[in-house]
């Protein structure tokens, strides 16, 4: 209604203006006028929303990618059954942030708010995490450098399910977020991570990346 | 809000007055029923997910055929990316679930006695029935094509043999060839679907029969992902070049200029709004759609052709104790894809599941991610995470969109791998 009248009223003021003879003129004119007004005066109400939607309702729609309960069948998108429950929210404040880098994720991301995914990070902490089939031969090179660099922080061969988890995670997920972090596309947020990362690339350099994926892929159970 | 909360009083009489216990039908020895009609992929997600929110529901998944082929994925078997075998899937991973999986055709639903009932003449009560029978086509809308002229002329819209027989044609197709595709009007199954297709048959006609060219006639202006399509098909297939592989036409809102309005199979070629006639080696008719046929012999469908539901719980607004889900339903919102039908059909079981044990349904979360892929390394994506209007009339996106634009090489490669992925993953959380 008020739409309308802005319509009348600015096209009768054109109209006064410019006279008869550029009617025509004075309706595009008054069709921008109202067009422009209605966007000040009317922007797109926002419906109000239901929150409070259970962790178990939240998590079921990640499986679409993740795999039933967050296990992923493969072959790049990542397990995030049994992740760290701070780890979870890390990567998804990261990912919504845009400090991690990603293909979809900030597009999802973006969609929770902070009780939602610490909801889900509750969830997905209490699934098993089972180790993808990647068949990637071991490196033992990789292993070295686990011990040198990673170990003090991901325990047990980077099995730990305390821990950060990331042996038997899909080899082309690990592959490619260690080089987004070697090449400054993502952000190291831990401070003692960014330390050892960089002292390992720079003691052995980037090749050091593909076999320390390599050692992580190997896990088989 | 207000609807959902009435009908969940009407129809968990019994359970309310049992209380807050938590298992009151199965203390009182009487089993829950729900009947599943349709095990594609909204029902066979809905029926797993009932199962695993509630073991003590007997659920039975009516199905008439022994596999189901998805749709998704079904364009790479058309350039000869992956075989027909691989998009293909049964229903033992539902059996190891304790769902009991009846292979029969549903002829009618008795929405007051809550009876399923059977060509094979069985007959099933329920609790609550879970209708997903997916699309059927409006083939009045086009002259001269039918379901038997579709044996000829394929659809390739419900994936199996029809995909079989399109491949069959591109595979003997002389080179220089031309395969003309006609893309249905909104709504209709997988938006996205027919400019994938195009994407991937062109990818195949590059490296096998590179003369050849595929001609879209649509009856729309615009389509999803148009831009990025756009994109790919100039970065991959010489798009709006003399020697473009794809030849997009669109009809202005309103007009039905490149709009097929007539097949004729003896000469093969189409005809468009415009009376053009368009002759082609390859004929890809993918007619306008409606709800499929048990939708409509279970009144549950409105004039639209579609089912009207309650967004929280997706049930029926013409009949109580029936939901629909997937591709029929009417979910305001959310596109007609995979990801929305699984998606929707978990919102479905856990309302279920909550009404059958004598609980308000929760507030429901809703995803859909869709990818389509242009050509080798070539992937791109639409995803949005919604949340249900507080007033239940709409499924509302709160983030998502599409791939950047300029997204790299990298990029675009990785989305490929995650699409194959998602695939992996949808049709085991689906059928595993």
């Amino acid at each position: 209604m008020r739409i309308k009248t802005l319509v009348l009223t600015a096209a009768a003021a054109t109209t006064l203006i410019v006279g008869c003879s550029t009617a025509e003129k004075a309706v595009d004119t008054a069709t921008k006028a109202a067009s422009s007004a209605a966007a000040k005066v009317a922007p797109k109400a926002k419906p109000k929303l239901m929150n409070g939607a259970s962790a178990e309702m939240l998590a079921v729609t990640c499986a679409g990618c993740h795999g039933t309960n967050g296990a992923s069948n493969g072959p790049a998108t990542p397990t995030i059954a049994g992740l760290e429950e701070e780890y979870f929210v890390d990567v998804m404040k990261a990912f919504k942030s845009g400090d991690r880098y990603s293909t979809i994720m900030q597009r999802i991301a973006k969609g929770y708010s902070d009780d939602e995914i610490a909801a889900m990070a509750g969830y997905f902490s209490k699934m098993p995490f089972k180790p993808a089939l990647n068949q990637t031969a071991r490196s033992e090179t990789g292993a070295r450098l686990h011990e040198e660099y990673c170990e003090k922080c991901h325990e047990d061969g980077a099995t730990d399910p305390e821990g950060i988890v990331l042996a038997g995670q899909w080899v082309p997920y690990i592959n490619w977020t260690m080089w987004d972090f070697a090449n400054g596309v993502s952000q190291i947020n831990s401070k003692k991570m960014k330390k050892r990362f960089e002292k390992m690339i720079a003691e052995h350099g980037k090749k050091s990346i593909t076999e320390l994926v390599a050692f992580y892929g190997s896990r088989s159970k | 809000m207000n609807i959902s909360r009435r009908r969940f009083i009407q129809a968990s009489g019994l359970a309310t007055a049992v209380g807050v216990t938590g298992a009151p039908f199965i203390a009182m020895g009487a089993t829950k029923k729900v009947v599943i009609v349709g095990g594609g992929t909204g029902g066979a997600t809905a029926a797993k997910y009932i199962r695993m929110g509630d073991p003590s529901i007997e659920v039975t998944l009516i199905e008439p055929n022994r596999h189901y082929h998805t749709c998704y994925m079904s364009n790479e078997v058309l350039s000869g990316e992956r075989t027909l075998d691989s998009i293909r899937f049964g229903y033992s991973g539902l059996g190891r679930h304790g769902v009991k999986v009846v292979h029969d055709m549903v002829t009618g639903i008795d929405a007051k006695a809550r009876t399923v009932t059977t060509q094979g003449g069985q007959t099933f009560g329920y609790d609550r029935c879970i209708v997903a029978p997916g699309i059927d086509f409006r083939w009045d809308t086009i002259e001269g094509y039918d379901a038997g002229v579709a044996e000829k002329i394929p659809h390739a819209w419900k994936a199996g043999p029809q995909t079989a027989l399109l491949r069959r044609q591109l595979e003997s197709m002389r080179d220089g060839g031309t395969v003309v595709i006609c893309p249905p009007g909104n709504p209709f199954r997988c938006p996205p679907g027919p400019y994938e297709r195009a994407s991937q048959i062109a990818h195949y006609l590059k490296h096998h029969k590179p003369k050849s060219k595929i001609i879209i006639l649509d009856p729309k202006p615009k389509f999803s992902k148009m831009g990025l399509f756009v994109q790919g098909w100039k970065d991959l297939y010489g798009y709006e070049t003399d020697n473009s592989m794809i030849e997009w036409r669109g009809s202005a809102q309103g007009s039905n200029d490149n709009a097929v309005v007539k097949v004729d199979a003896g000469s093969m070629s189409v005809t468009t709004g415009f009376d053009d006639v368009v002759k082609a080696d390859v004929l890809n008719v993918i007619p306008n759609q409606k709800a499929g046929k048990i939708a409509f012999a279970a009144g549950l469908t409105n004039d639209s052709g579609w089912c009207p539901i309650d967004l929280h719980t997706f049930e029926s607004t013409i009949h109580p104790n029936i939901h629909v889900i997937g591709d029929a339903s009417i979910a305001k919102g959310m596109p007609k894809s995979g990801y929305a039908a699984n998606s929707e059909a978990k919102v479905c079981a856990m309302s279920i599941v909550a009404l059958l044990n004598g609980h308000e349904p929760g507030t429901p979360a809703y995803v859909n991610t869709c990818y389509s892929i242009v050509g080798k390394d070539y992937g791109i994506s639409v995803a949005a995470v919604y949340k249900l209007a507080e007033d239940g009339s709409k499924i509302t996106k709160v983030s998502g969109g599409l791939t950047p634009k300029n997204a790299s090489p990298e990029a675009r490669k990785r989305e490929v791998a995650y699409a194959h992925s998602w695939f992996t993953n949808i049709t085991s959380d689906i059928f595993g």
